[in-house]
């Protein structure tokens, strides 16, 4: 029974969001950049043997390009996953997916990062 | 959760088929949707058929002539007739428009007509905007100062009044809002283009003294983020204005703002 003034309040403002508009913005126009790089990186290397790409992804330059390139882009993934499944996910399936999509953004994230780490450093 | 199939009771079903006129050669067919909460039966979409060579040219011209000469339980909302008022908003030939301002001319083939999509019907062609009116309300879409008013009227440059144009001719027909697939699922929180072009109106209003608490209000991820710049509010506008440029400016402003 609430007035229809009090239902379009609600609980009111986040008084956020802004943040990941603005993320998603950064992210895509450095994804824009790393991906052509990513690309001309994966022309080289295609059919060359274990040991020479092993070698080239160890890198200092080639990893740490690998690795702004995970991060960006799992980032990006998650930010755009997020407005998929806050459009058209209601009550607690919501929740359920927003968490499982954080989780699986940064695991995603983590052991593809690991693994540059490991080539880099020769582990 | 998205639906996507409309419930039993919601399915539309074909109606009665009218007359033609006696003797008419210009002749034309309206596909009109009915519904009532009176008699417990689903939507359907009646046919109807005018004689054009006696009929205005305005799809609302039709419904006039409909109601009155051959059914008058059809029921719309209308009153000025000439694109300001806002009352006639429906969906005409798939789109959302103003029926006083669509002429029947434009549509080719059966003129079909149903109401603003995604809203709930009260009868026929009539949906509920309470809704819709409390969101606008709540951008409290008024000037609010705190410096003590002039002796005359609150001052404004010729080059902040231009800033009002393209703005300020919304007549809030919802035509936008219900045709924007963010507000079909997230009306209850996103308030939908035509809102958020009114607060654009208030925020960007030199006169106005409270944009930063009007942005506080705003910043939220459903009530303004749901916007995805899909633009079917710029199509659709039956006054040619950019709902959609608006919310990209507040959008612009938020950033400002933080960085």
């Amino acid at each position: 029974m609430r007035t229809p003034l009090g239902r379009v309040r609600g609980l009111g403002s986040a008084k956020e969001g802004t943040g990941h508009f603005w993320h998603q913005r950064l992210t895509g126009a450095a994804l824009a950049v790393l991906a052509i790089l990513f690309v001309f990186l994966v022309i080289v290397l295609a059919g060359k043997p274990y040991p020479e790409v092993v070698a080239a992804l160890a890198n200092p330059f080639v990893a740490l390009l690998m690795i702004l390139m995970i991060g960006t882009g799992v980032w990006h993934m998650k930010l755009g996953m997020q407005i998929i499944i806050e459009d058209y996910l209601h009550g607690g399936l919501k929740i359920v997916a927003l968490v499982a999509n954080m989780f699986f953004a940064v695991a995603v994230g983590v052991a593809t990062i690991l693994a540059f780490l490991k080539i880099s450093f020769g582990g | 959760m998205v639906q996507l199939t409309l419930p039993k009771n919601s399915k539309l079903t074909e109606g009665k088929v009218w007359d033609r006129p006696a003797g008419a050669n210009n002749v034309r067919e309206f596909r009109v949707y009915r519904w009532s909460p009176d008699d417990g039966k689903n939507p359907h979409v009646d046919t109807y058929f005018l004689d054009l060579d006696d009929c205005g040219p305005m799809v609302l011209d039709a419904l006039i002539k409909i109601k009155n000469e051959i059914d008058p339980t059809l029921t719309f909302r209308r009153s000025c007739r000439e694109g300001i008022c806002g009352s006639c908003a429906m969906n005409i030939d798939g789109s959302n428009t103003l029926a006083c301002t669509k002429g029947i001319d434009d549509v080719k083939g059966p003129v079909a007509i149903y109401p603003l999509p995604h809203m709930e019907v009260v009868k026929d062609l009539i949906p509920d905007l309470t809704h819709f009116y409390a969101q606008h309300r709540s951008i409290e879409p008024w000037l609010k100062t705190a410096t003590p008013e002039p002796q005359k009227e609150w001052l404004q440059s010729h080059a902040d009044r231009e800033k009002l144009d393209g703005l300020y001719e919304c007549i809030l027909c919802a035509c936008c809002s219900t045709s924007c697939p963010s507000y079909w699922w997230n009306g209850d929180r996103y308030l939908g283009p035509a809102v958020l072009l009114q607060a654009y109106r208030w925020l960007i209003d030199s006169r106005d003294e409270a944009t930063g608490e009007r942005l506080d209000n705003l910043e939220d991820p459903f009530r303004l983020y749901r916007c995805h710049t899909i633009m079917n509010c710029a199509q659709t506008c039956p006054k040619g204005l950019n709902p959609a440029k608006a919310i990209a400016e507040i959008k612009k402003m938020m950033v400002e703002r933080r960085v």
